[in-house]
């Protein structure tokens, strides 16, 4: 069943779903539904990381060095823990200066150099193009293992053939044109492929259950689970080293070094940026990704060492190649719809890797190459065009196939030679000569483009010497003594051992070395010059990505250009329909006037330059924007000035938010002291009318006895006494209500008199309860007296507290049951001072008017009917009598079971006096 | 936000933690042959600590600081 025309049909097929997932893709981001819109897709498509050297490779690396390849994925495991910042900072920046890929991003940072961003892109196609060869050999190697099934026959060098019988190449083409498609669709500013990330995504899933099903089936379909693999091999004299540990041959320094290789590549290679960057639709997926990820690296690499470990005990003796392990195992055990999807799994593999990295290096080679150059010495026939979309597309096109046609015939020519095989790792060597240049670019103001410059050369140049051409060594393209003997003989540069440094494998070697010199180079260079405007402006735009208030590109940009020529400009690049429509957007977005105005503000020109930048890369939008526009270029310390002020208003803003809060809360503060104000005043107005009111009562009584006296001369001599009698009684009640609200006048507004002397508290309730005995025996109630000797002094005004006793004494005795009233005064100590009690068995006072009382007029029971019986002022002025001597008057009571009065005054303190105290 | 910084410097924290505990010398602790109800110490150490290390950045970037 497994044959020719099924493997081809399964390939077309699959290869046709992830066309239409793609495209559905792109249709649905057209109607602005997007489908990739979550974490979780984009945390997949970030899988692309694993390409057919993780589906095939891991087995084959584990069954030579045991647990060897997990650095590759601990490294970016442990960076993911850093995404949160690093690739957060960099999708900001890269949205914010419509970067669109890692030549652009470091030519950008520094200063726009179109030096800088085609020596990266040439960095990157030297460093890939042996890694997407790679693809194409496991893929071919696939297929051919398939076609020999059942039985099992490497794939011997295919070279042999020509290209035109060649399956490789047709592999390599159809990629191409898959690329194409999805890639190059048209032209956008943003350079996102929705269809494309869909794809990927999908892709990635096929390749982890492809892989987990493979693995699941070698440990438990084949052996007994992975203690039973692992004893297996325990027995096995030549495979038991494979289970101990970290293998001789690399070590920790080794393991370190591929851990930080992984971590950087996870950043910095082409298809990784392109991913995780450029086709980032939301920087809040990035929370989710950054464990999401890592979790799918696990899940991909549990059962690796199964397989390679099964893989080896199978076919012990035989001549199988432990790369294909995953793939052998299934067809050696006849599992035909295993094989299948095993083969479609490293097909989604390569094609993912291919697709991603082709389509970022194209975009890199036709911005940061093929445009400087081109417009350096066609500028002005491109000037002429009307519309370069079609040109731009086609660029990009051509280098799709170009970049293939490389990475075939690098295939070709190296075929299973070594140069092939450790192609992954030197890879990552050389994407991680970017990462000085990176980091530092978005941490350090300093770093220069002499310093980038000098850094990417010394480094690539070193990553080259001691990797690369070692490796062609190794394949026989170099004589073998430029290894072992060092270039013409110099022993002191072998390429290995450079310097005669010894005892580190080829990568940690690499590592440092090239580390050394460009990390050297790209500091001394940087410090060597202050950076110039252009450099320092930009670097404030990138090191600041993350500040909430940063300036914007417009502010560091000044001249004078026309709008139409802007659009003019725009539109050759972008086809004139989208520019019209991308400047209408700004302007409506601005509010309308920007377009009327012939004079386009700097604003404008940052805007129609980034558009350009989206499309063919920042350096040359600087190019052409300066081709349209007559900026005058600004100085350093034009720049500084800027930045300065940027920086000041920043600060300034700081302090008027701060100057805002303040002033709120001092609002609220005010608006609370006028609330309390307009309560004092009602106050004052129910004062009024109280006074007034209670004046009134006697008044009236007065004059109404006065007048029937007068009016009858005649009247009896024992009515007329009772009618003087009541005058004079309401006459002293009239005088008490006016002394009493004297009194509280004065207490109030502070005048009152005050004569603060030590003196015992028991003496002066005593005399109180003399002064008031005649009441209660005037209503038949009984007192009580619970006065302990010898208690300490208190501070007070004598005649004040006993007018405080006085009051309290004789409410109690107003609110008496007539004969069985009781009023019991005890007096205690308290740790501050003394506490005095009045307790009665009167009615007592419900909880809601035990605060009414003390206020001014105010006595409980109903005033309409009730006949006051007392001005409504007493309470009050005991209050603040106790208060003004440090104490406290309050009342405890429940409705119907009497009421206790208490206060509390404190000890007199003897160096504290309150004779001289101020009021 | 103090919320974004505290994660933040939860997951620098995570990520030097793992640095440790992928590297020299922590690694040479379980590196001494013995195995694990079958399954070699050195493996089963480090799928351990890698799946520890993805669960602690999951809670710290899922959970809601209080």
């Amino acid at each position: 069943m497994l044959n020719a025309p099924t493997i081809f049909i399964a390939s077309l097929l699959y290869l046709g779903l992830l066309f239409a997932v793609a495209w559905w893709g792109d249709k649905r981001a057209d109607q602005g539904r997007s489908i990739i819109a979550n974490p979780t897709i984009y945390a997949l498509s970030m899988a692309v990381y694993c390409t057919t050297w993780t589906f095939y490779g891991s087995v084959g690396r584990a069954a030579v060095s045991g647990i060897g390849f997990l650095p590759i994925y601990l490294g970016p495991t442990l960076i993911m823990a850093l995404g949160w910042f690093l690739l957060l900072k960099m999708i900001r920046t890269a949205k914010a200066n419509r970067i669109t890929s890692i030549a652009d991003f470091i030519s950008s940072r520094y200063g726009k150099s179109h030096l800088l961003g085609g020596l990266v892109t040439v960095i990157a196609v030297v460093g890939i193009i042996p890694y997407i060869a790679l693809q194409l050999k496991a893929v071919s190697g696939s297929v051919i293992l398939l076609l020999n099934y059942p039985q099992i026959v490497m794939p011997g060098r295919s070279t042999a053939l020509p290209v035109f019988a060649d399956m490789s190449f047709y592999i390599a083409m159809i990629l191409a044109a898959f690329t194409i498609v999805f890639g190059t669709r048209h032209l956008d500013a943003t350079e996102r492929h929705e269809g494309m990330v869909a794809a990927i995504a999908l892709e990635s899933s096929v390749k982890l259950v492809a892989f987990l099903a493979v693995g699941l089936y070698v440990t438990y379909g084949v052996y007994d689970g992975f203690a039973d693999i692992f004893q297996r091999v325990a027995v096995e004299e030549s495979l038991r080293k494979l289970t101990v540990a970290i293998p001789s041959g690399h070590g920790y320094t080794g393991w370190f070094s591929l851990t930080l290789l992984a971590g950087l590549a996870i950043l910095f290679l082409p298809r990784q940026f392109q991913v995780a960057v450029v086709e980032n639709v939301n920087e809040s997926h990035l929370k989710r990704a950054a464990w999401l990820f890592p979790l799918y690296l696990l899940l991909i690499n549990i059962f690796v060492l199964p397989i390679a470990f099964g893989g080896l005990l199978h076919f012990s003796g035989e001549a199988v190649d432990a790369d294909t392990f995953v793939l052998t195992l299934p067809m050696a055990h006849r599992q035909e719809g295993l094989t299948l999807l095993v083969f479609i799994g490293g097909l989604s593999a390569a094609t993912g890797m291919v697709i991603v990295e082709t389509i970022a290096l194209s975009t890199m080679v036709c911005n940061d190459l093929v445009m400087p150059i081109l417009l350096r010495w066609r500028g002005a026939e491109l000037a002429e065009s009307k519309d370069l979309s079609q040109l731009l597309l086609g660029i990009r096109r051509g280098a799709i196939v170009v970049i293939l046609l490389l990475g075939y015939l690098y295939f070709r020519l190296a075929g299973e030679a070594y140069a092939l095989v450790a192609i992954g790792l030197i890879s990552f060597a050389a994407v991680a000569q970017f990462a000085p240049a990176m980091i530092g670019g978005m941490y350090w103001r300093g770093g220069t483009r002499g310093g980038a410059l000098a850094g990417l050369s010394a480094g690539f140049l070193v990553w080259a010497y001691t990797l690369l051409l070692p490796s062609f060594a190794k394949s026989g393209w170099l004589a073998a003594d430029f290894l072992t003997q060092g270039p013409f003989g110099l022993n002191l540069l072998r390429p290995q051992q450079l310097f005669g440094l010894t005892g580190l494998d080829e990568i940690p070697h690499c590592l440092f070395w090239s580390f050394f010199a460009n990390i050297g180079a790209y500091v001394a260079f940087s410090v060597m010059r202050p950076p110039s405007a252009v450099e320092a402006s930009q670097a404030t735009l990138f090191v600041d990505a993350l500040k909430h208030t940063r300036p914007v590109g417009a502010a560091l940009w000044r001249g004078r250009a026309e709008v139409a020529d802007l659009l003019q400009l725009v539109g050759r690049f972008l086809g004139p329909e989208r520019a019209k429509s991308a400047f209408t957007a700004y302007a409506r977005r601005k509010g309308g006037d920007a377009e009327d105005s012939p004079e386009a503000d700097a604003e404008l020109v940052h805007f129609a330059e980034s558009l350009l930048a989206g499309a063919i890369g920042s350096a040359s939008a600087r190019v052409m924007v300066a081709s349209v526009a007559k900026e005058e270029p600004l100085s350093l310390s034009e720049v500084m000035n800027i930045l300065d002020e940027a920086s000041q208003l920043r600060s300034y803003s700081r302090q008027l938010e701060r100057k805002s809060r303040e002033l709120e809360a001092a609002t609220s503060d005010l608006k609370g002291a006028n609330e309390r104000l307009k309560e004092l005043d009602r106050v004052k107005d129910d004062i009024m009318s109280s006074v007034t009111h209670e004046l009134r009562t006697p008044l009236t009584s007065i004059r109404a006895f006065s007048e029937l006296l007068r009016d009858d001369p005649k009247m009896h001599l024992p009515d007329r006494e009772k009618f003087l009698s009541l005058i004079v009684s309401e006459t002293e009640r009239l005088a008490r209500l006016v002394n009493q609200t004297l009194d509280l006048a004065k207490i109030e507004s502070g005048n009152a008199d005050w004569r603060g002397t030590q003196l015992d508290l028991k003496e002066v309730i005593e005399q109180s309860v003399a002064a008031t005995s005649q009441l209660f025996s005037a209503k038949g109630g009984r007192i009580e007296l619970d006065l302990p000797e010898g208690l300490p002094l208190i501070l007070a005004d004598r005649d004040r507290l006993i007018q405080v006793m006085l009051n309290l004494l004789s409410n109690a005795v107003k609110f008496l049951p007539a004969e069985s009233g009781w009023v019991k005064v005890s007096l205690r100590t308290r740790t501050e001072g003394l506490e005095v009690s009045v307790i009665d068995n009167g009615p007592g006072i419900g909880v809601d008017d035990q605060q009414i009382i003390f206020e001014k007029f105010r006595q409980v029971g109903d005033s309409m009917t009730d006949k006051p019986a007392g001005t409504g002022l007493g309470l009050p002025i005991s209050r603040r009598i106790v208060e003004h001597f440090g104490g406290r008057l309050w009342v405890e009571s429940v409705l119907g079971e009497g009421a206790v009065f208490r206060f509390f005054l404190p000890f007199a303190r003897p160096d504290n006096s309150m004779e001289n105290a101020p009021l | 936000m103090p919320d974004r910084k505290l994660i933040g410097e939860r997951l620098i924290a995570t990520f030097l933690g793992g640095c440790l505990l992928f590297n020299y010398p922590v690694l040479s602790l379980f590196d001494r042959g013995a195995d694990l109800f079958g399954i070699p110490l050195i493996y089963a150490y480090i799928f351990a600590a890698w799946a520890g290390l993805i669960a602690i950045m999951a809670f710290f970037i899922e959970h809601p600081i209080e």
